[in-house]
C-alpha cells in the first residue's frame, strides 16, 4: 500500500514544517552503563553478558563514570548546561529485549540541557538547532525474527533474543522544534546529524556508524498551515539508518502529512519506520492503550551531582571542535570558502586534518581524500568516513611516496590493498612487493638491457639530447612493472650512456 | 549431640577453633535437629547436607593444618533466606515463578559467608518476594512457629526466625524491608538485626523495595547477631547504595553492653507507639524492659515523632511501587516459569499468563497498587507524597537522635497470631510492622531482642531497639546490656524455653 | 475516597502484565479500593515545601571505572531459560516493534 504523496513544492507553499531530532548514539566506552561487560559489537550471542545487563534477579547496576564524562563531554560541546544535580529513572515497559522490563533513562533531570549546534548548509548559510537536551540511557538487547518474510516482526512464528547490546551506554540527543526550516528542512534535518556526527568524532566519545546501529536518528515531523503557529500533530520515524535516508525520511513525511491533511484527513500520532529501500515511511501497530511508562527515581543508583571543579576540567578535555577545525583549516590551508565547503560537504575536512596530524603535508592528504578515496566512496555507494582506512593509513602512503619507496601509482595499489582489508600499508607493500625498486644492480641490468634494444635512442643521449632519456626510463618502468624508482632510472640512463 | 545444637555460635566457633569438637560435628548435629524437626516447622526451602558437612570438612582440614580460622565465624552451620543467590542451590524467594531456578552468580552475602568459612546448610522459607508478615504468602507452603505451631513466625524471614529459634541453626541470614528480620525475630523470641541502610550489600539480594532491603543477621544471643554482622556487612563496589566505611565495631558493642552498664546512654520511648491496638501483654513486657534499661543506669524520656503515624500508609505506596518495577522482569522469557507457550500465543500473551501463574495474590495486590500509584495522574498524590512523609520521618528521627542515643518500641503491636487468621485482611495484615517501617524509610539501624513473655497469651515479645544511620553499635550495647539484664532476671536466655518440638514432631 | 472500578483494576493489571481471571478483578477492585483509602492519608501531610526523599542514604557521585569485568559465559547466561536456539533465548513471537 503506498501513500498518497503531494507535490513537494505544494506542500511548501500550503504548510510550515516543524522537525525534531532524537539521535541515539552509542558511547564507545570499553564497557557497558552499569556492569562490566565489554562493549563490543559483532560477537557470537550472549557472550558479553552478565547478571546485571541479563537482568538476573538481585543484580544490581553501578554506573560507568567515563560514559557520564562522555555525557558531560558531549554537552558541552552542544554548549549546553551541566545539571547540578540529576537522577537516573526507570521508564516501566514490557519487551522482550528489555530484560528488566525497565529501561534505566534519565527522564525529567537530564544530565545536559539547552544547548545549540551551528548546522552549515550547502549554499554556506549556517543554520542554528537549538538543543533541548542530552541525557543517559541504556541500550536493548537484539531481537531476531525467525520463520517470517525477511526476517520481519510480522508473520514470524517466534524470536530470537541476543543480550550482547543490552546495557550498552546510550547518549540520547534531542532537540528543541526547528521551525522556520521551510524547503531546506530535509536538508537542515541531514546537515544537523551530519554536524552532529562530526562533533561525536571530534570529541572521540563514539564511533558514530550508523550503518551499524551505533548513531540512530528518529525523525519527529509535523506540519502547520502557513501562518498559523500551532503545531500540528506529529509522526516520529524510526529506523533512520543513513545521512541521506533522514534527508529522504524528513522529504517523504512532509509529502505524505501534506496530502493527508490536503485531502482533509487527520495525522494519527504514532511510530512510522522507515524503509530504506523504497524510501518510503509506514505506521506501525497502534498502541491500544496510551503509553504509561510509570516512570519514578531508580533507587538502585544514587544522584549525580557534578562539581563546578569537575565540569571545568571536562571543559578544559573538549578537543577542537568540527567549527573551530573549520575556521582554522580555511587558514592554515588557505582555502577558499568554496574549497573548504566542498571539503565539509564531502565529509572530508577532519579526515584530512586527521591526516595532517598524521604528519601528512595539507596538499597531499587533501589530494588523496577529495580525489582517489572520494572516487572509492561513489563506487562503493558509502561515506567518506566509512571507508574502511585511517588517516593515519593515509599519512603512511604519502610517507612512503615521500620517501621514495612508492610511486603514485604503486601508492593507488596499496590504498587498494588497504581498503580490501589486506592489512596496514607496509603490509601490504610487502605482500605484493609491491616497494620501488632502488637497487641499482637491478636496476642497472634493466637499463643496459633497455640501452641495448634501442641503440638510436642511446645515441641521441650521447649526442647531448638529454630529453630522449624519458624514453628509456619509460622502458625500465615498463619492464618492471612500475616498481622501479624512476629518477635513480634517469641516473643510471645516463651515467651508463656517458660511461 | 542435641545439646551442641543449643549453644550459641560464639561458643561453637571458639570450641571448633580450640578443636574441642569438630565443624563437621556441630553441622552434623545441625542436620539432624533439622531432620528431627523441619517436618513440623517447614523452616527449610531447600537443604544441601553434603554440601554443609563438605564446607564444614574444610573448615576442620584448615584448622588441623594449622591455619588460622578464615573468620570467628568459621565451620558454624548458618541458614540464608531464600531471596539470596547462590550458585549452588535453588533460589526461589518463595514464588513460584522461580521454581527450581539456579542462579549462575552468589550473592556478595553468599560470597562472604562461604569466604568466612561459614557452613550454609540451606535457604529458608519465606514469604512470596518477601510481601507478607506472616510466611503464609510462600508458595511452597507456610512456616510454623516453634513456640505454638499453630501459630505464625512472622515474615517475611519466618523460615530465618523459625529454623534459629528452633535451634536448627545458630545463625541465619534475613532480609529487612518494612520489618522482614525484626517482626520474625520478635514473635519467635530471637535477635534480629536491620543495619543501616548501605550497610550489607544487596548485590544478590532479589529486591522486593530497593530503597528499603536490606540484609541482616538472625541469631538468639546479641553476640552472636553481631559477630554475623561483621561477616555481611561492608562495603561492596557492586552496589552503588553500599557505604563505603568500616562496618561500626558492632562485636565490640556487644562485648561492652555485656557488662550490663548503661550509665549516660540516653533512651527515647517513642511516643507513637502505644495504645490502641496493641495487645496489653506486649505493653507490660515492654514497661519491664524499659524499667531494666533505667535499671542498667539509662536515662529513659519520651519522644514524639508525630510523622511516624504515616508511617505505614507512606510505605505500603513506595514499597509496591518499587516493587512493581522489580518484579516486571519475571515474565518468562529468560528464566524461571514460563505459561502458555503454545507455539501460537505472542510473547506478549505469555508474558500475563505466566506472571498471572507465576504469582501469589499477595504479590499482584501489591503490583497493582503499585502501578496505580506511579500512573500518570497519581503519581504525585500517592507515591510523590509518600516520598515527602519520608523527609518528614528522616527528620523526626533525627530531631529525636538529637535528645536521645536510641530509641526504643515494642517491635510488633502484637505477639504471633494465628496461622490464617490475618490471610484474607491485607490491612491486619500490614499492621505487623507498625512499629518497624520508620527505620527502613528513614534507613537508619534497628533490632529486635527478646523482651520474655507476654503475660496474656505466652508468647515471646520483642523489644526495639533503634539508633541513628551508621550508629548499628549503640543498638548493639543496649540491646546487649538488656539481654544481660533480662537474662538475669529470669533465670536464663528466653531462647531456651522454646518448646521441644522433637517430643512434639512424634 | 479513591474508587476502583473493574475497568481501572483491568487496565493497571494489563500495564502490570497480569493475565488476571473475573474473579481477581472482583476481589482486587475492592482490595486495592481499602488500601487506597487507608494509604491516601499520606495526603493530609502538607508537605508543599517538603522535598521529597528517594534515597535514604544521601550518597552521590558512585562511579565504576570503565574497566572490564568477567560475566557469564553464553551457556551460564542461557542456564535458565525455558527454551534457547542457535545461543539466543528463544520466546513467542513478538506482536509489535517497542
Amino acid at each position: 500500500m503506498t501513500a498518497a504523496l503531494m507535490d513537494y513544492d505544494e506542500v511548501l507553499e500550503r504548510f510550515d514544517p516543524v522537525l525534531g531530532l532524537e539521535v541515539h548514539v552509542e558511547l564507545s566506552t570499553a564497557t557497558k552503563m552499569f556492569c562490566g561487560c565489554a562493549n563490543v559489537f559483532g560477537t557470537p550471542p550472549n557472550t558479553q553478558v552478565c547478571p546485571t545487563c541479563l537482568g538476573l534477579p538481585g543484580a544490581l547496576p553501578v554506573l560507568n563514570g567515563v560514559a557520564v564524562e562522555s555525557a558531560m563531554r558531549i554537552g558541552l560541546a552542544l554548549n549546553c548546561s551541566i545539571a547540578p544535580w540529576c537522577r537516573f529513572a526507570r521508564k516501566n515497559y514490557f519487551y522482550p529485549d528489555m530484560p528488566k522490563n525497565f529501561q534505566t533513562s534519565q527522564y525529567d533531570e537530564p544530565i545536559a540541557v539547552n544547548g545549540s549546534l551551528a548546522v552549515e548548509l550547502s549554499d554556506g548559510s549556517v543554520f542554528t538547532v537549538a538543543i533541548e537536551r542530552a541525557h543517559m540511557e541504556e541500550d536493548t538487547g537484539k531481537s531476531l525474527h525467525v520463520g517470517g518474510a525477511d526476517g520481519r516482526i510480522h508473520g514470524a512464528s517466534h524470536s530470537l533474543l541476543d543480550y550482547n547490546r543490552a546495557g550498552v551506554p546510550l547518549i540520547e540527543v534531542v532537540t528543541k522544534p526547528i521551525e522556520g526550516a521551510g524547503a531546506r528542512a530535509p536538508e537542515i534535518a541531514r546537515a544537523y546529524v551530519t554536524a552532529l556526527r562530526d562533533l561525536l568524532r571530534a570529541l572521540g566519545v563514539s564511533d558514530v556508524r550508523m550503518d551499524q546501529g551505533s548513531m540512530r536518528c528518529d525523525a519527529n515531523v509535523s506540519l502547520m498551515p502557513r501562518g498559523s503557529s500551532t503545531f500540528g500533530t506529529r509522526t516520529e520515524t524510526k529506523n533512520v539508518n543513513s545521512l541521506r535516508s533522514v534527508e529522504r525520511a524528513v522529504r517523504y513525511e512532509m509529502c505524505r502529512q501534506g496530502a493527508v491533511l490536503a485531502s482533509g484527513g487527520r495525522i494519527v500520532q504514532e511510530t512510522r519506520h522507515f524503509d530504506e529501500a523504497g524510501g518510503t515511511t509506514s505506521a506501525g501497530r497502534r498502541k491500544e492503550t496510551s503509553e504509561d511508562y510509570r516512570y519514578f527515581p531508580e533507587p538502585d543508583l544514587v544522584p549525580i551531582a557534578p562539581s563546578d571543579a569537575w565540569v571545568q576540567r571536562l571543559r578544559a578535555t573538549l578537543p577542537e571542535l568540527p567549527w573551530q577545525r573549520r575556521a582554522r583549516a580555511k587558514t592554515e590551508w588557505g582555502l577558499s570558502d568554496l574549497e573548504l565547503r566542498d571539503l565539509v560537504n564531502a565529509g572530508a575536512l577532519d579526515l584530512i586534518a586527521a591526516t595532517v596530524d598524521a604528519g601528512a603535508p595539507a596538499a597531499e592528504a587533501r589530494s588523496w581524500w577529495v580525489s582517489y578515496l572520494s572516487q572509492q566512496t561513489n563506487s562503493r555507494g558509502v561515506e567518506l568516513a566509512d571507508l574502511p582506512i585511517t588517516p593515519a593509513q593515509v599519512a603512511r602512503v604519502i610517507a612512503l611516496v615521500a620517501e621514495g619507496a612508492l610511486t603514485n601509482n604503486l601508492a593507488r595499489q596499496v590504498v587498494d590493498g588497504v581498503l580490501a582489508k589486506e592489512g596496514e600499508p607496509d603490509e601490504v607493500v610487502a605482500a605484493h612487493g609491491l616497494a620501488v625498486v632502488s637497487d641499482d644492480a637491478a636496476l642497472t641490468a634493466a637499463v643496459e638491457q633497455a640501452l641495448a634494444a634501442a641503440p638510436d635512442i642511446a645515441d641521441k643521449i650521447r649526442g647531448g639530447k638529454l630529453a630522449a632519456a624519458g624514453a628509456i626510463v619509460g622502458a625500465v618502468m615498463k619492464a618492471t612493472g612500475g616498481q622501479a624508482n624512476a629518477q635513480r632510472v634517469r641516473e643510471l640512463v645516463l651515467a651508463l650512456v656517458s660511461a | 549431640m542435641t545439646r551442641l545444637t543449643r549453644w550459641s555460635a560464639a561458643e561453637l566457633a571458639a570450641r571448633i577453633h580450640a578443636q574441642d569438637i569438630t565443624a563437621v560435628e556441630v553441622t552434623r548435629a545441625h542436620l539432624d535437629r533439622i531432620t528431627a524437626v523441619d517436618p513440623a516447622l517447614h523452616a527449610f526451602l531447600h537443604l544441601d547436607a553434603p554440601a554443609a558437612l563438605a564446607a564444614a570438612a574444610a573448615v576442620d582440614d584448615g584448622l588441623r593444618r594449622g591455619d588460622p580460622p578464615a573468620s570467628p565465624l568459621a565451620g558454624v552451620p548458618l541458614a540464608i533466606k531464600d531471596v539470596f543467590t547462590t550458585i549452588d542451590m535453588p533460589t526461589t524467594c518463595g514464588s513460584r515463578t522461580l521454581q527450581g531456578w539456579r542462579p549462575p552468580y552468589d550473592a556478595t552475602v553468599t560470597r562472604k559467608l562461604r569466604a568466612a568459612g561459614v557452613v550454609i546448610v540451606g535457604k529458608t522459607n519465606m514469604d512470596e518476594f518477601a510481601m507478607g508478615s506472616s510466611t503464609e504468602n510462600s508458595a511452597y507452603g507456610p512456616t510454623r512457629n516453634p513456640w505454638d505451631l499453630d501459630r505464625v513466625p512472622g515474615g517475611s524471614g519466618g523460615g530465618s526466625a523459625a529454623a534459629v529459634a528452633a535451634f536448627e541453626v545458630p545463625l541465619a541470614v534475613g532480609t529487612d524491608t518494612g520489618g522482614s528480620i525484626r517482626q520474625p525475630s520478635a514473635v519467635t523470641g530471637t535477635v534480629g538485626v536491620k543495619p543501616t541502610y548501605g550497610g550489607v550489600s544487596r548485590y544478590g539480594l532479589v529486591a522486593f523495595s530497593s530503597s528499603l532491603d536490606q540484609g541482616g543477621p538472625v541469631a538468639r544471643t546479641v553476640l552472636d547477631a553481631a559477630l554475623l554482622h561483621e561477616v555481611i556487612g561492608g562495603y561492596d563496589p557492586l552496589d552503588s547504595t553500599s557505604i563505603d566505611a568500616p562496618v561500626p565495631p558492632v562485636v565490640q558493642a556487644a562485648r561492652a553492653g555485656a557488662a550490663g552498664d548503661l550509665t549516660g546512654i540516653r533512651v527515647g520511648v517513642v511516643s507513637q507507639f502505644g495504645g490502641d491496638g496493641y495487645q496489653p501483654g506486649v505493653l507490660n513486657a515492654f514497661e519491664v524492659a524499659v524499667s531494666r534499661l533505667r535499671e542498667l543506669g539509662a536515662q529513659v524520656v519520651e519522644v514524639s515523632c508525630p510523622s511516624f503515624d504515616h508511617a505505614l500508609p507512606a510505605y505500603y505506596l513506595i514499597a509496591p511501587s518499587e516493587c512493581s518495577s522489580n518484579l516486571a522482569r519475571f515474565d518468562g522469557m529468560r528464566y524461571g516459569l514460563r505459561v502458555g507457550d503454545d507455539g501460537n500465543r505472542s510473547a506478549e500473551e505469555v508474558m500475563a499468563l505466566t506472571r498471572e501463574a507465576g504469582f501469589g495474590p499477595e504479590v499482584k495486590r501489591r503490583i497493582m497498587l503499585g502501578t496505580y500509584a506511579l500512573s500518570a495522574g497519581y503519581y504525585d498524590a500517592y507515591y510523590g507524597q509518600a516520598q515527602k512523609v519520608r523527609t518528614l520521618i528522616i527528620r523526626d528521627f533525627a530531631a529525636a537522635f538529637e535528645r536521645v542515643d536510641v530509641l526504643v518500641s515494642p517491635t510488633t503491636p502484637t505477639t504471633a497470631f494465628r496461622i490464617g487468621e490475618r490471610v484474607d485482611d491485607p490491612l491486619a495484615m500490614y499492621l505487623s510492622d507498625l512499629c518497624t517501617i520508620p527505620a527502613n524509610l528513614a534507613g537508619n539501624a534497628a533490632l529486635s531482642v527478646p523482651a520474655g513473655l507476654s503475660d496474656d497469651d505466652g508468647l515471646p515479645v520483642g523489644l526495639q531497639v533503634m539508633a541513628p544511620a551508621l550508629a548499628d553499635d549503640r543498638a548493639y550495647r543496649v540491646a546487649a546490656a538488656y539481654e544481660v539484664a533480662r537474662d538475669g532476671a529470669e533465670g536464663g536466655p528466653l531462647a531456651q524455653r522454646v518448646p521441644d518440638l522433637e517430643v512434639v514432631g512424634r | 475516597m479513591p474508587t476502583i472500578s473493574r475497568a481501572e483494576v483491568a487496565h493497571l493489571a494489563r500495564l502490570a502484565r497480569l493475565a488476571v481471571t473475573e474473579e481477581e478483578l472482583d476481589l482486587f477492585a475492592s482490595q486495592l479500593e481499602v488500601i487506597l483509602t487507608s494509604v491516601a492519608r499520606v495526603g493530609e501531610v502538607a508537605a508543599a515545601d517538603i522535598p521529597p526523599t528517594s534515597h535514604a542514604v544521601g550518597l552521590t557521585d558512585v562511579f565504576r571505572a570503565d574497566v572490564t569485568r568477567p560475566g557469564l559465559t553464553q551457556q551460564q547466561a542461557l542456564s535458565g531459560a525455558y527454551a534457547t536456539e542457535d545461543g539466543r533465548f528463544r520466546v513467542p513471537r513478538i506482536l509489535d516493534e517497542s
